[in-house]
């Protein structure tokens, strides 16, 4: 490939890096949103290159990672019945549930299958008439638009028998809980890139003039990360609070108006439960009144479960960015990737599962 | 879960701006892909495809960076795509499609 490979280049990390040590004069607490750029902070080891002075703390934007336990329950429940064919992305499969995942209950017979895209699950329902074919539609905003025009494109053909198990949720408002809480520390955001690619960055700019806290829109490469980070110091050190965009090559201010457009037909904004921090008021998404016919849990009789934690799981902390994977007793001893306690050791981007894979040497920070 | 995969549309297929489908060269793996997000694509764009959804456009040099990225981090199993092709992107003209 005839391309140089400026992104990851160590010299121009190591010139970043130099311009983030001249630029900072005292220390600064930094979160990502994204769990993807958490993945890339843990393996390429940025939060080790950075000035001691700059902190990073991991926050909630891992989907898989905040599934709520009775959501994963209710998934194993309609996956289990009989001529229900569940389709669901690769990455909700080993997430355990209360008593199980949709791992063991395809084992067990049920029939669970992965795709890559939510109009595979429709073509499944298109070629399978006498099944009842339910996709488990998690994700953030960037995800949530191709969920909603399968919803819709199922509407439009008359399909009886798809129907969408929906547990979406949004950005702004878990870092709107994470700037409210008085135990906050975190003094400067990175945006998620393609959160922002489909949302624009306006929602961004409310919570910057009503926290006072600078966010740069950043993308996933480690290159990214690091102008993110230069950036925001740039902003702290001078005292400015604004939306800056350096993944300005996928994100406009605006971000895509017909992705948009589908997000408000098909869905409207609702309370969610967010594993391992709780409810969060007008948080997520929920099918409109329109599509109520394709909603799983109406369609499929799941009842109300309540399920618990395991009580050493310190993920609410790990996930409002209060406390560090390796704070936490049980970090890579009873929980694993292979026996998770709770949500962000589950999926590779949540933030003890990637300290576990990449950091496994590190101890507790004082 | 967010990771949005660059690839090279290929084709067009349909007039529903809602079904609007692309067939697109992800390195040799090409794939169909719903257009309905980027309305204005053109054959011979490289687009940033995310669960079977062009999310947005993307400039050329951008979409070979990225892929050999997503491709070093192991992230295209996770797409269903294989590793990329050592020749990159094929051109409109090797897929038989010249503009």
């Amino acid at each position: 490939m005839k391309y140089v490979d400026e992104y990851r280049d160590p010299k121009i990390a190591l010139a970043v890096t130099g311009e983030i040590a001249r630029k900072v004069t005292r220390p600064w607490v930094l979160m990502e949103v994204c769990g993807g750029q958490t993945h890339t902070l843990m393996r390429y080891g940025i939060d080790e290159l950075l000035p001691p002075a700059i902190e990073m703390v991991h926050g909630p934007g891992c989907p898989v990672c905040v599934t709520p336990l009775e959501m994963v329950d209710r998934a194993i429940r309609i996956a289990s019945l009989p001529d229900v064919i569940f389709t669901s992305y690769g990455d909700m499969l080993r997430v355990p549930g209360s008593e199980s995942d949709l791992f063991q209950a395809k084992a067990n017979g049920a029939d669970v299958r992965v795709v890559y895209s939510p109009l595979d699950a429709v073509k499944i329902a298109r070629t399978n008439p006498n099944r009842q074919v339910v996709f488990f539609g998690v994700g953030f905003e960037t995800t949530a638009p191709a969920n909603g025009m399968a919803v819709w494109q199922a509407k439009r053909e008359g399909l009886r028998n798809f129907s969408m198990l929906v547990s979406h949720v949004l950005v702004p408002p878990a870092m709107r809980l994470i700037l409210s809480s008085p135990l906050n520390r975190v003094q400067g955001f990175i945006a998620p890139g393609h959160v922002c690619t489909v949302m624009g960055y306006r929602e961004y700019e409310d919570l910057v003039s009503e926290f006072h806290v600078p966010m740069v829109v950043g993308g996933f490469e480690p290159l990214d990360l690091l102008e993110s980070i230069s950036m925001l110091v740039s902003q702290l050190e001078e005292g400015r609070a604004e939306v800056e965009n350096q993944y300005v090559r996928s994100v406009n201010p605006e971000g895509n108006l017909a992705a948009q457009n589908i997000l408000r037909e098909v869905f409207e904004v609702s309370d969610r439960q967010w594993r391992g921090i709780g409810p969060i008021a007008q948080s997520g998404y929920k099918l409109r009144q329109e599509f109520a016919d394709f909603d799983a849990e109406r369609v499929f009789d799941v009842g109300d479960s309540h399920a618990e934690e395991p009580k050493e799981c310190i993920s609410a902390l790990v996930l409002q960015g209060l406390k560090k994977p390796v704070d936490c007793p049980a970090f890579g001893k009873r929980c694993t990737p292979m026996t998770p306690l709770g949500a962000p050791m589950v999926s590779a981007e949540g933030a003890c599962a990637a300290y576990y894979q990449y950091r496994r040497h590190a101890t507790a920070i004082a | 879960m967010c990771l949005a995969v660059p690839g090279r549309l290929l084709s067009v297929e349909g007039d529903d701006p809602a079904f609007r489908l692309g067939r697109v060269d992800f390195c040799g793996v090409k794939k169909t892909v719903n257009l309905a997000f980027t309305p204005d694509a053109e054959p011979g764009e490289f687009l940033l495809v995310h669960v079977g959804f062009a999310l947005t456009r993307i400039d050329e040099e951008e979409a070979h960076r990225t892929y050999q990225y997503l491709a070093q981090i192991g992230a295209l199993a996770e797409e269903g795509l294989a590793p990329p092709d050592p020749n990159g992107f094929a051109t409109l003209a090797e897929q038989g499609l010249a503009p």
